[in-house]
């Protein structure tokens, strides 16, 4: 369906023709670092490994890639450094060499107009930022108990970064979308190694692949995206999981029907009821669509263990939601029993992390301290984690636990 | 030369292509670290390399959660689960001897 090899051809030729390390940059790759990290669970040892355009990051796996953002990062900022930002393939078959002046994004389908826009006709659209997390559906998945297959993440496969692109909405007004359709399909170079695995694609019904909010991104936090975050254009879907967020984006379709593929029908989806959640151990009886994410927060400046001066500390932390906003957070200092109001700091939109600052009085000896948001439309997070097979949405109250002296 | 070093270097390199390629993003090319990661030794092991590895690395393998819930049931259903949803060409004779290498090396806590 997707046509990677003969973009990479072409790609190859130019190389040859030019002279690897004239025009084109060349980044090559570093080995595993020494150090290892082990996350909160069990099994939990991982390799830091330094790949191109990007710091040590957990080396979740190799082969396709799955690298994992230190949770000290997100104490640095709101904002995650693109060196910084989680990795996270399907399949193997990944690009590691883009011409941006030969990529092209097919617009095609129930359109009146199909399009074949290049990097430039892009860039030429009127421009539109966001600030947006991407999370993983399988973020923290990990922590699961009990525990469930699939790619064991802590907490750091999300990011939140600065989009700039073209919204989706003012694409598919230049090709005319017809009556009858339905939805959009999202196609990218990445693909499998065998014709017999189902190819990555993803959509989104028609009303919200318009809705402005949608974009096309070739820019993050004021640069060129990463190689392996999608150069040179990926879906930006705010307020959605990341497996709506289609990297090098090369694909466009638009359908009369629902679409059916195995990445929408049969894999991302979640318990068709409030809580997405199940009885752990056993399967839901009707499921649906992963969508947007469910309202975190995380404490990001006191680790887990940590030894603290007894009196007053201060916490810091991240808090965010599907696109609702955050309405207010709060902290407890004795595992739930009382909660104390966090302040809010600077707002990046709707979509953002949001940074909270809270200090709290710890008396000598061991406390459990908790942060709870609350987003604009009301929703707050469980103190018992939720469960469901597939190890998505986790948004328990996150507990650190630490001892003053 | 360290890695940071290095990393600096190229992204010179890459910085001095940069006048050529007027506003638009210039062509990137990344070479992705060795692969490092390795299948333990274990019964089959040759099974498992010839029919896993075309599509992943063994971390796939390695990072799963370990216990007795995590034993024979489990990989039988992780194997069919690449046959089936996947399309892994493995042929149905070695399905047993893949999934007694995976129980007896990628199971119990301590391995």
């Amino acid at each position: 369906m997707l046509d990677r090899r003969r973009l990479l051809a072409g790609t190859t030729a130019t190389v040859a023709t030019l002279g690897a390390g004239s025009v084109l940059g060349s980044i090559s790759a570093f080995a595993k670092t020494a150090k290892t990290v082990t996350l909160p669970f069990g099994n939990g040892e991982r390799p830091m490994a330094q790949y191109p355009q990007k710091r040590p990051l957990i080396l979740q796996t190799t082969r396709p890639p799955q690298l994992e953002t230190p949770f000290s990062v997100y104490n640095e900022g709101v904002i995650t450094p693109n060196d910084a930002f989680f990795v996270r393939y399907h399949l193997a078959d990944i690009p590691l060499d883009i011409d941006p002046a030969k990529f092209t994004i097919e617009v095609k389908g129930k359109v009146d107009k199909p399009l074949k826009l290049s990097m430039a006709d892009l860039r030429k659209m009127p421009a539109r930022e966001i600030v947006a997390v991407t999370q993983c559906s399988g973020n923290s998945r990990g922590f699961f108990d009990p525990r469930v297959a699939g790619g064991q993440s802590g907490n750091g496969a999300m990011g939140n970064a600065r989009w700039k692109g073209v919204p989706l909405k003012a694409v598919l007004e230049k090709a005319g979308v017809q009556a009858g359709a339905k939805q959009v399909v999202f196609g990218g170079l990445d693909g499998p190694v065998s014709d017999k695995t189902p190819d990555f694609a993803k959509a989104l019904d028609l009303d919200h692949a318009r809705d402005g909010e949608v974009m096309l991104a070739y820019s993050m936090n004021g640069e060129d995206l990463p190689m392996l975050n999608g150069f040179p254009v990926r879906l930006v879907v705010p307020g959605y999981f990341g497996t709506y967020w289609v990297k090098h984006l090369n694909e466009i379709a638009v359908i009369d029907h629902v679409y059916d593929n195995f990445w929408m029908k049969t894999a991302y989806r979640i318990p068709d009821n409030d809580c997405h959640c199940v009885e752990p151990g056993t399967a839901p009886k009707a499921t649906i669509p992963i969508n947007r994410f469910t309202v975190r927060s995380f404490i990001t400046n006191v680790t887990d263990g940590a030894k603290v001066k007894a009196g007053k500390t201060h916490l810091k932390g991240i808090a965010f939601d599907g696109g609702k906003g955050i309405k207010e957070v709060a902290v407890s200092a004795d595992g739930g029993k009382s909660w104390q109001p966090a302040t809010l700091g600077k707002n990046l939109g709707n979509y953002s992390f949001r940074e909270w600052h809270a200090t709290v009085r710890l008396p000598a000896g061991a406390h459990e301290l908790r942060v709870r948001a609350t987003s604009n439309d009301g929703k707050t997070q469980p103190m018992q984690a939720s469960w469901n097979p597939a190890g998505y949405m986790r948004n328990v109250v996150e507990t650190v636990r630490v001892t003053a002296a | 030369m360290t890695a940071s070093m290095r990393l600096a270097a190229a992204t010179f390199a890459l910085a001095a292509g940069l006048g050529l390629a007027a506003a638009q993003a210039r062509p990137l090319k990344i070479t992705l670290p060795p692969e490092t990661a390795a299948f333990k030794p274990g019964p089959n092991r040759e099974v498992v390399m010839n029919n896993c590895t075309a599509c992943h690395s063994s971390d796939y393998v390695q990072t799963q959660p370990r216990g007795p819930k995590f034993g024979k049931d489990f990989w039988t259903a992780e194997v069919n689960k690449m046959v089936k949803v996947y399309g892994a060409p493995i042929e149905d004779a070695d399905i047993p001897k893949i999934v007694e290498y995976l129980t007896q090396t990628y199971s119990t806590a301590s391995q």
